[in-house]
Order: C-alpha cells, then structure tokens, then sequence
C-alpha cells in the first residue's frame, strides 16, 4: 500500500467530524471517495494534507509512519493537492504557479529559463502547449485546474488529492482532464479522487471508499459494483431493498391543489444551473431531489432573485418577473431560507428578535420607525408557535443552539407571509426534536394554501415532505416523482438512472 | 515552441499595460517640458528635481513592496521625520555611521509594524497608524519639537548636496541602487515572489508551503528601512533633522504605487513602474511650477494635494475595472 | 449534535465591554482629581468639553461607518473643508450684503458640500467595491488640498458673532458645541436603536449576505453611513474654526480621523462591523480627550501624548481581536 490511514478520528469543539475513518490507497491507483455532505470527506483530506491534526490513528505513506504537521511537510513527502477551490494565485504567471516555493535557483536568483522549461516539460507530459509566461488568471478554469495537477507532479508527488475536479469544468474539459489522470496513472502516480458526480468515477477509478457520518463505510472495487450500489452505500440503506421496489408506481394519485403560482423553463444561471423546468401549485410542496451538485441551491437561487438568469424565463401567476434583487422577490411574495446558516442566515451579534424580524421590517415600520409593541408581539408570537427556546427574544441569537437558530430563520420568513416559501436545507445540523417541530410547521404552512419548494439532502425528509419531487442531476431538471406512493428507494433509483447520454457536457 | 524566454517588447507591453502607460506618459511630459520651458532641461533643474525626489522614490519603493501582499503602511512620513532627526543627531560621525543608522531606526519601526500586524493580528492600516502617531510623538520628544542642525564638518551632507563623479547626485544613485536590488529580489528571489503571490491569494500560499510570515514581516521592515532611507536624504539634504515633516508622505508614496500599476488589493506590481509613478507624479509638480513661472496660470502649491487625490481616483477607477473583469473571467 | 442541551444564558458581555471604557474613565477622573491642580474646577469642565464634543461628533459618525464594517479616512479632510468654506462665504459680498442669510449659507453650503464627499466615499464603496480604505484615502488627500487652495492656503480670521455662537455659545452655563453633541448623539442613538435604518445598519455590518436576502437595501445603508460622517466631519470642522474666529485649512481636523478610529473602538465598535455604540463613542472621546489633557496638565509633553494615544488604539484593537478568537 502506498497510504494506509486508520482509525483516524477528529472532533471540531467537542462534535466529532471522524471516528475511526481510514483509506488505502495503492500506488498508480485511481481511488475515489465519495459520501453525503457532512460525511467527513474533506476532514479526512485536510487530516492527510497537514491542514488539521488528527485526535487519533495513524498514517502510514510510502513504507513509514507519518506525522503530518504542515502542508509543506506533506508536499515535502509527496502529497499533493488540488482543492476544489484552486489553490493558485490566478495573478502571477503559469511557471510561478508551478514552481512556486521550489524554484530552480543558482546563487539565491530564480532561474526562469530553466523554470519556464521544466513548466512546459511537465505540461507537455499532459498533451498541453501553452504560453507558460502568461498570467494564469488569464486561462481558463480547466487550464487552472491542469496547472494545478501540474504543479503537483513537477514536485514528485507520488499522491495527488482532487478535491470536487470537475465541479466548473465543461464536457470537452473533463475529457482533457480524464486523459491527465490516465496519464498519471501510467507514470505510477496515484490519484485520491473526490467527487459527487458518480458516472466520472466508472470513467477514471478504479476503487472506491464510501464515507457517512464520519466514518469509512465501505470500500469496493468500481469495475464490481454499480451507481445504485454506491448511492446506498453512501446513503446507507440496503441495495437489494432498493432494488426489489424500483420505479414503478410512477404517477400516483394528484394531490390536491389549487392553480399553478410558480414556474420556470428552461432556467439557466450558469455552469451549475443550466436547464430547470419547474411548476409550483398553490398549496403544494415541491422538493427538489438530487445529489450533492445537482444544482438545487443553484435553482432556489435563481428563483428568489439572487443570480441572474443567463437563459429561460419563471412566472408568477402567469405573468413573467424579473427579479433586480431579493428585495423585489419578497415584495412578491417570495421567502428563501438559505442553507448556510452560519454564513447567509443568522446576524450572530443580533437578538433573536432582530433576527426575526429583518426581512419583515418594511412592514413593522412607518416612516422609517419601527414599531416595537407590534415586532414584540409578532415575535412573541412565533417563538411560542415554533417553541424556540431562548431565555427572552433580546438573547443574542449566536448563544442559540443551531435547532434553535433555525427555527428563528425559518420564523423570519413565516412573519413575512410570504406566497411562496424555499427551503433550502432547513432541518440540516438540527436535533431531532427541533427538526420534527419544522417540519410540522412547514406542512401546516401549506395546509393554508402557501406553496413550498423545499430541497433537502435527506431523502426520508424529501420523500415524505414533498408533494411532487423533481428530480435533479447535474444542473438539471430531469423527472418528477409524484406522492403518494413514492418511496425513498425510488428517488434513489431515479438518481442512478440518470446516467447515459445526459450528462451535461454531452448534451448540447 | 513558441520562444517565450526571449525578451519581446510588444508581448511585454501588452502584459504591463499599466506600467507602459506610465513611462509612455512620463517620456510624454518630459518632451513637452523641454520644448515648452528652456531651462526644463538645465543641468540645475535635473539634479534637482532628481535630489528632491529620491526621498519620494525611496519610501514609494517600500510602500510598492507593502502593497504588493495587500497591506498598507501608514507610518513612513513619521518614520522619516524621526530617522531624520537620528541621522542629525548621527551627523558628527560622518555618514558611514549616519546611514546604517537612520536605516536601522526606520527598520525597527517597520519591525514594530510587523509584530503589530503578525503577532496581535491588528489590521495593517490601523498597526501603521498607530506607529505614525508613536514615530510623529517620538521624533518630537527626542528633538524636542526641534529642528535639529546636523555638523556641517563631517562629510554628512556630502550626500544630500553633492554629485558622485560630479553627474548625478549622489542621493539618486542610492536610490537607483536600491531599486535594481528591490526589483532582483521582486523578479528574482523566492521571497519576492511569495511577497506577489500573499497578495494574490494569502491562503494559496500558505497551503503550497510558502512562508507567509517571513515575508509579511520582510516587507514591513524593508518599508521602515526605506523611510529611514529617506529621513537620511532629508536630514543631509537640507542640513536639518526635521521632527514635523513627513505628513503626507504616506499617500505620495501611496499614489506614486498605485499610479505605477501596482494592485491596491496586492498581487501585482513593479518595481521600475513604482519608480516612473513616483517620478510622474514629481514631474507634474515640476511642471506647475513651471507653468506659475511663465504667469499663464497661478497654481497655487495646494494644487499638489487635489492633484494627487485626483490622480489616485482615476487610477482606483482603471483598476476597479481590471478586479471586475478578473471576477468575471473567474467564475 | 450536542446543540440541543443549551442552556440559554442572559447577555452580560456587552455590559462588560462598558464597563471597561467606565472604568478606565473613572481611574483618570480620579487619578486627576488627586494628582492633577486645579482639576475640579468649573473652567476645567469647560475646556474638556469644548475640545471633546469635536472629537465626539466625528466619532459618532466614524461609528456609524465602523458599524457597516467600513472605515472613513477622509473626516479630518472634511472637516477643513467645510471650515474653509464658512468664513468664504459670510465673508463674501453677498454674505455681508444679508448677513443672516449670509450666516445660514454658511452653515448650509459647507454641510452640503461634506454630505457630497460622503456620497463620493460611499459610491466608490458600494458601486465600484473599492476597499473603504482607498477609498476615503483619496478625499483624505484632495479634500485638505481643496480647503487649501479656495482659500490659498491663508489663514481666514473673523469676527461674526453669531457664526461664533456655534463654538463660543454657551447654554445654562455649558458650551453650546457639548448640547450640540449630547443632541446628536441622542438623534443618532434614537436612529440606530429605533428605525428600520439602524438595524438595517447593523444587519450590513454583523452579515451583508444575511442582510441582503432578506431584502436590506445593502448599497443604500453603506452609502448613508458614509454621508451622514461626512455631515458630521462638516459639523465638527465649523466648529473649530467658531471657536477660533478662524480657519486654517492646514490644521482644522489634522489627524481627526485617529482620534475618531480611536474614541470609537475604545467606545466598543467592532472594526468587522455590527455594533454601533453611539454613547461608547461619546465615552471614547471623552476618555481620549481626558488622556490627552491628564498628559498635558501634568506637565507631560503633546509629543509623548501622541505615543499614549497610539498605544490606546493599539490596546484596544488587540482586545477586540482577541475577544473575538
């Protein structure tokens, strides 16, 4: 084995992020890992690049026990690593970028020339003629991420981590890059694979280790298993039971429902969205299914008015809008609780009632006064209907635990009345308590004749929640499961069928 | 294969737009002054507009590396003030014991500023702040708000009022010493270029293993030991160490940076094209005064400031644009 | 997740950081009192209370920009810039011709001009995404500049009564400019805390993302921080030169940009942004102010007084930075 993690374990204040993971890797094998958000892959790969120390477990590479303290000390050994967010500095030159921190030196001073030709050596390795004096930033995202792969290689590494490689990169590119991880392979390089996109990995890999919920769940070899295989795996359900369902209720029975509020054709934003077909009835829930990367935050976005639409129109109530910003799309009527909590949900120095009522502040204030009798009343009000637990509506809402923290979000939008409700991720990184209470309330929402797009990675919450479910895959709308009758396996076996001439890079 | 090694002027000028701007502008004024003005091009007027400005390019060329890893530094006008009074004070033992010695002063500030901002993780423009107030406080209280008259017997000023080889003064030639080494070590060294890639992108380069505080703490210190450069020219150059000087300093160097194409965000910048911004902006001052001597116009010294403010804002301007584009292409 | 066992606690920890600035200005009070002659005196009051309420109005504003995680160079600049324009104007032809009209020009026009360097700032900040520092580094340049060359760089002395009123004034026996500031801040304290502005100001600064998908008018908020400091900074500057008779373009606001950073995160703003401690800003000025006066009186030099107050700034910022770890 060229690496041998195990039982490695990490926590981040007190919450374990790993408990006993590991993974071999042999040498000039291609070997992917996968999992849900939250899994744990991308601690174990910080783990294995120096970013973070491990709590326990041990690393063997290249036949001895390693410490890992540093990135440097793991490029020093041979790790190299192209995260998902390329770690280059798109201002300096392609050489730079390559050589950076291991330049050819004589007497302290860079030799360029010799830099410039061991660059376009190890580019050309890879099929790649290019200005190599050019600033990188003027390339495009494919050339980075080969730039990136090249910077790895021209350091000896004998492990290179690709962390998401193929997240922004087009049909033609991904071949490009395809050819590079053969390449590779053939030299005797081993590659660690990171992906969410699961037809890549039957193209370029040769084993696979899945990951949940912090640990390392199974570990096979591609060319003996299959996608649906993987995605209970990686969902941890049982894949005879998967299969023995099938698809084949499709199309119960109607929900009831009233006229048509939402709806979008051929909605594209861009790369990660570029085809979403979408209607929203009154007083139904529509979840968005589909695996990390299908585009579905992609799609809330577009619909709340946050990205541009580069293509394709959406309705409201027959009449088409354009939203200039999420201002304009809750004067409509539209409410969006964002996945992140952390970062595009709470205000973390304000309380809990500040926090609750921002987006309804327009309709608390006359002449730019708010009025605090009708915010504490409005506030009191929700925090008694969600049971939010704070020790008064002043408490900053950052001493809130997460369950708590998104209730008051989720009791935001609720205060806005809004016609049209998107969640997205609601009941992630919530208690179990807290997470039945939000489902309940978003069906009691629609019960009143409010409609709800609602995405979420847990397909029980999906399945069960949603009164239609379309599914997505790769930054688009691909079929549409209709409730009653459907059932968790069939949205996992609609997300394996989906592979073949759909891809995006293919279709054209 | 295409010969990318080889030295091609229009390719260069095609990457260094900013900075061909600048010399093509500077070549511009320097021919319009001397057919407009007949003693533009007076031997006196050279020297001393080349004397005058080697303080400038000094603390411009410390100020270029600073901005280059997206800091800023606010205390070179203090340093200078105070290091011009140590260097009087210094005047007596000659030079050879002056200039280390208004370098080191003003490189302990810029070590000061490099705890400051790497260790108490204090945001750069408000560490350097505060070291402008301690420098401006400092050079008062050592020269007890005085000007201090250096020793006129010692070879002290030799510097500030005299040409090597009786051509060029001799302040210019360590300012073009400098500034060949500043830029090897920008082009040429691996701390030069982890200096360009901070600015670029700090956490790229702390995850390929560049050593960011190293470099951090080189640039800060190289931008105290620059002002402490300049304190030295003025010191020798006017014969007096002057404790109240330096205001404003800070954003001449800064404007001669920006002017010279380097990034404000960091990441991009030149050494040569810091130089020709510094002597730019001078050279638009030289030519007011020019101006106000023939009596077409009567601009009065304040014009400096506007113009300078204005010239940063079209500058600003130019590079907001090349950051959104840069944004796009990204994603 | 072990979120849900949370035992939600009462917010003490802003009192705390009160506190401290209470504290710190309750040792120099007494410190003074014992060591420093003739402290507790009337005219001591007064003295302090003039120099402080400039110092207090531009650090109010500075607050309100700190809030939205901004940061505004360009008071001091401003402050001369409106200073400058007063006496032009009551000085002018048409300012002697209608001398109330003259007055009111002359406190109008020059406030209007800062409200439009504000919008200047502002601009460059929320439409072009300039980094607030450059940005307010260019008016901070040209600003003085402007002030310098309208009155080609002499000193302006004269003698207007009623103009002076604003620095001179006194009102149930305390100057004018110190009702002006407590009426500010207290119109200020009454906006942050009150309207659908202040919290929106504090949305921007405590999360922009937040703030902006929940429908807050982020670029608007930005801008009207940067223009209502720049209002204040034109206030402050006219009061200098009231209480001179005079305006010198050269010194009006030199350096007032430190003193306002300084009042304002010794008063408790946060430099990332979303809190805006209006009274902690009053409170700042008044413990700067009293360092500055402490040194002065007891026979330590202005110069040493400069390092005293880049020390505070530094203090202040390092526990700030490392509270927040």
């Amino acid at each position: 084995m060229l690496l041998a993690m195990t039982g490695i374990d990490k926590a981040f204040g007190g919450v374990p992020a790993l408990r006993g993971a590991g993974i071999e890797i042999a040498p000039g094998e291609v070997h992917a890992l996968i999992g849900q958000n939250g899994a744990g892959k991308s601690t174990l790969i910080k783990i294995l690049t120096g970013v973070y120390k491990r709590d326990a477990g041990t690393i063997t590479f290249d036949g001895g026990t390693r410490e890992l303290t540093s990135p440097r000390a793991a490029q020093d050994i041979g790790i190299a690593t192209i995260y998902q967010e390329l770690n280059l500095v798109p201002l300096r030159s392609v050489t730079e970028n390559v050589v950076m921190g291991y330049e050819p030196k004589r007497f302290g001073m860079v030799k360029w020339r010799e830099a410039n030709a061991r660059t376009r050596d190890v580019l050309a390795r890879f099929g790649i003629t290019l200005d190599v004096t050019e600033q990188l930033g003027n390339y495009s995202t494919a050339i980075q991420q080969l730039v990136a792969i090249a910077r790895a290689v021209s350091l000896d590494s004998k492990l290179v981590i690709m962390d998401e490689p193929t997240s922004s990169l087009d049909a033609s590119e991904v071949e490009v890059l395809f050819g590079v991880i053969r390449e590779l392979k053939r030299q005797g390089v081993a590659v660690l694979y990171v992906s969410h996109f699961l037809d890549e990995l039957f193209e370029v890999c040769d084993r696979v280790t899945v990951m949940r919920d912090g640990q390392s769940v199974t570990s096979r070899d591609l060319a003996e298993t299959n996608k649906l295989e993987l995605i209970a795996d990686m969902l941890g359900r049982n894949k005879e039971d998967v299969e023995a369902e099938g698809m084949t209720e499709f199309g119960g029975a109607e929900a009831k429902r009233g006229p048509v509020r939402l709806q979008a054709d051929s909605v594209s934003t861009g790369p990660r969205l570029t085809e979403l077909n979408l209607t929203l009835h009154e007083g139904e829930i529509v979840g968005l299914g589909g695996l990390l990367g299908a585009g579905r935050t992609e799609a809330a976005r577009a619909l709340f008015g946050v990205d541009e639409l580069t293509r394709g129109t959406i309705k409201m109530d027959g009449t088409s809008i354009a939203f200039s910003g999420p201002g304009d799309a809750i004067d409509a009527g539209l409410g969006f609780l964002a996945e992140d909590r952390k970062a595009e949900g709470i205000v973390p120095d304000m309380s809990v009632r500040e926090n609750l009522t921002l987006a309804l502040l327009p309709k608390l204030t006359s002449r730019g006064k708010i009025s605090f009798a009708k915010e504490r009343e409005i506030v009191e009000r929700y925090i008694r209907a969600l049971g939010i637990k704070t020790a008064d509506m002043d408490q900053p809402i950052r001493e809130l635990s997460g369950g708590n923290q998104q209730k008051v979000l989720l009791a935001r939008w609720l205060a806005t009345e809004p016609d049209i409700l998107i969640l997205d991720e609601p009941t992630r990184g919530v208690d179990v308590g807290a997470k039945r209470e939000i489902q309940a309330f978003v069906r009691d929402y629609v019960e009143k004749g409010f409609s709800v797009v609602l995405i979420s990675s847990e397909f029980e919450e999906i399945v069960e929640g949603a009164d239609r479910i379309i599914v997505m895959h790769e930054g688009r709308s691909v079929s549409e499961l209709t409730n009653p009758g459907v059932t968790e396996n069939m949205l996992v076996n609609a997300l394996a069928h989906n592979d073949g001439g759909e891809a995006p890079w293919n279709s054209q | 294969m295409l010969n990318e090694d080889a030295f091609d002027l229009r390719r260069y000028i095609q990457r260094n737009s900013a900075s061909a701007t600048v010399w093509a502008v500077l070549v511009l004024l320097i021919s319009f002054g001397l057919m407009r003005y007949e003693n533009f091009g007076s031997a006196y007027n050279i020297t001393s507009f080349l004397n005058y400005n080697a303080m400038f390019i000094a603390i411009s060329l410390g100020m270029c590396f600073v901005i280059m890893t997206g800091g800023i530094d606010l205390s070179v006008g203090s340093v200078a003030a105070f290091t011009s009074v140590i260097a009087a004070y210094l005047s007596p033992y000659g030079i050879q014991i002056a200039l280390p010695g208004a370098i080191i002063a003003g490189c302990a500030f810029g070590a000061l500023n490099a705890f400051f901002i790497i260790v108490m993780k204090i945001p750069p423009f408000i560490a350097t702040l505060a070291t402008m107030l301690g420098a401006k406080g400092g050079a008062l209280v050592i020269s007890g708000a005085q000007t201090i008259s250096v020793d006129w017997s010692s070879n002290f000023t030799k510097l500030g009022m005299e040409k090597a080889a009786g051509i060029l003064p001799w302040t210019i030639v360590i300012v073009i010493i400098l500034a060949v080494a500043l830029w090897i070590v920008l082009e040429c060294t691996s701390i030069g270029r982890t200096v360009l890639a901070i600015g670029g992108s700090e956490d790229a380069s702390a995850l390929m293993g560049l050593k960011v505080n190293r470099a951090k703490a080189f640039v800060y210190i190289l931008s105290g030991g620059c002002a402490g450069l300049a304190g030295l020219f003025l010191a020798s150059g006017f014969g007096a160490g002057q404790p109240l000087e330096g205001i404003g300093w800070e954003l001449s160097a800064i404007a001669a940076v920006v002017v010279g194409g380097t990034l404000l965000t960091g990441g991009m910048g030149s050494v040569p094209a810091t130089v020709a911004g510094a002597l730019l902006l001078g050279l638009v001052f030289n030519i007011l005064n020019f101006e106000n001597g023939r009596g077409t116009i009567s601009f009065s010294a304040y014009w400096q400031m506007v113009i300078r403010g204005g010239f940063l804002f079209v500058v600003i301007l130019f590079q907001a644009q090349i950051m959104s584009r840069q944004k796009q292409v990204r994603s | 997740m072990e979120q849900s066992v949370n035992v939600p606690k009462p917010a003490t920890r802003p009192n705390i950081r009160l506190h401290g600035g209470l504290l710190a200005l309750f040792i120099l009070l007494l410190f003074n009192a014992l060591v420093t002659p003739n402290f507790l005196q009337l005219q001591t009051l007064f003295v302090n209370i003039s120099q402080v309420a400039t110092i207090a109005i531009v650090a109010m504003g500075m607050t309100l920009v700190i809030a939205t995680g901004g940061i505004d160079l360009s008071v001091g600049a401003i402050m001369a810039l409106a200073g400058a324009l007063a006496p032009l104007i009551f000085l002018s032809d048409f300012g002697i011709a209608y001398p109330a009209l003259g007055v009111a020009a002359a406190f109008i026009l020059p406030l209007f001009v800062a409200a439009i360097c504000g919008l200047f700032n502002g601009a460059m900040i929320a439409f072009l995404g300039v980094q607030p520092i450059i940005a307010t580094l260019i008016l901070f340049i040209s600003g003085r500049g402007i002030a310098q060359v309208l009155t080609n760089g002499n000193l302006q002395t004269f003698s207007n009564p009623s103009f002076s009123y604003l620095g001179t004034g006194k009102i149930l026996g305390l100057p004018f400019q110190g009702w002006l500031a407590l009426a500010i801040a207290c119109v200020l304290f009454w906006g942050v805390t009150r309207t659908i502005w202040g919290r929106y100001l504090l949305a921007v600064g405590g999360n922009e993302k937040a703030a902006y998908l929940s429908g807050g008018p982020v670029k608007r908020v930005k801008i009207g921080a940067y223009v209502i400091c720049a209002i204040l900074s034109g206030i402050a500057g006219l009061i200098v030169v009231a209480i001179n008779s005079a305006s010198d373009a050269a010194r009006n606001g030199n350096l007032m940009e430190l003193d306002a950073i300084a009042a304002a995160v010794v008063g408790g703003a946060l430099l990332q942004g979303g809190r805006a401690p209006i009274f902690g800003a009053i409170l700042g000025a008044v413990i700067i102010q009293l360092v500055k006066y402490t040194l002065l009186a007891n026979g330590v030099e202005d110069e040493v007084a400069l390092i005293a107050k880049a020390l505070i700034i530094v203090a202040a910022v390092w526990l700030q930075q490392r509270r927040k770890v």
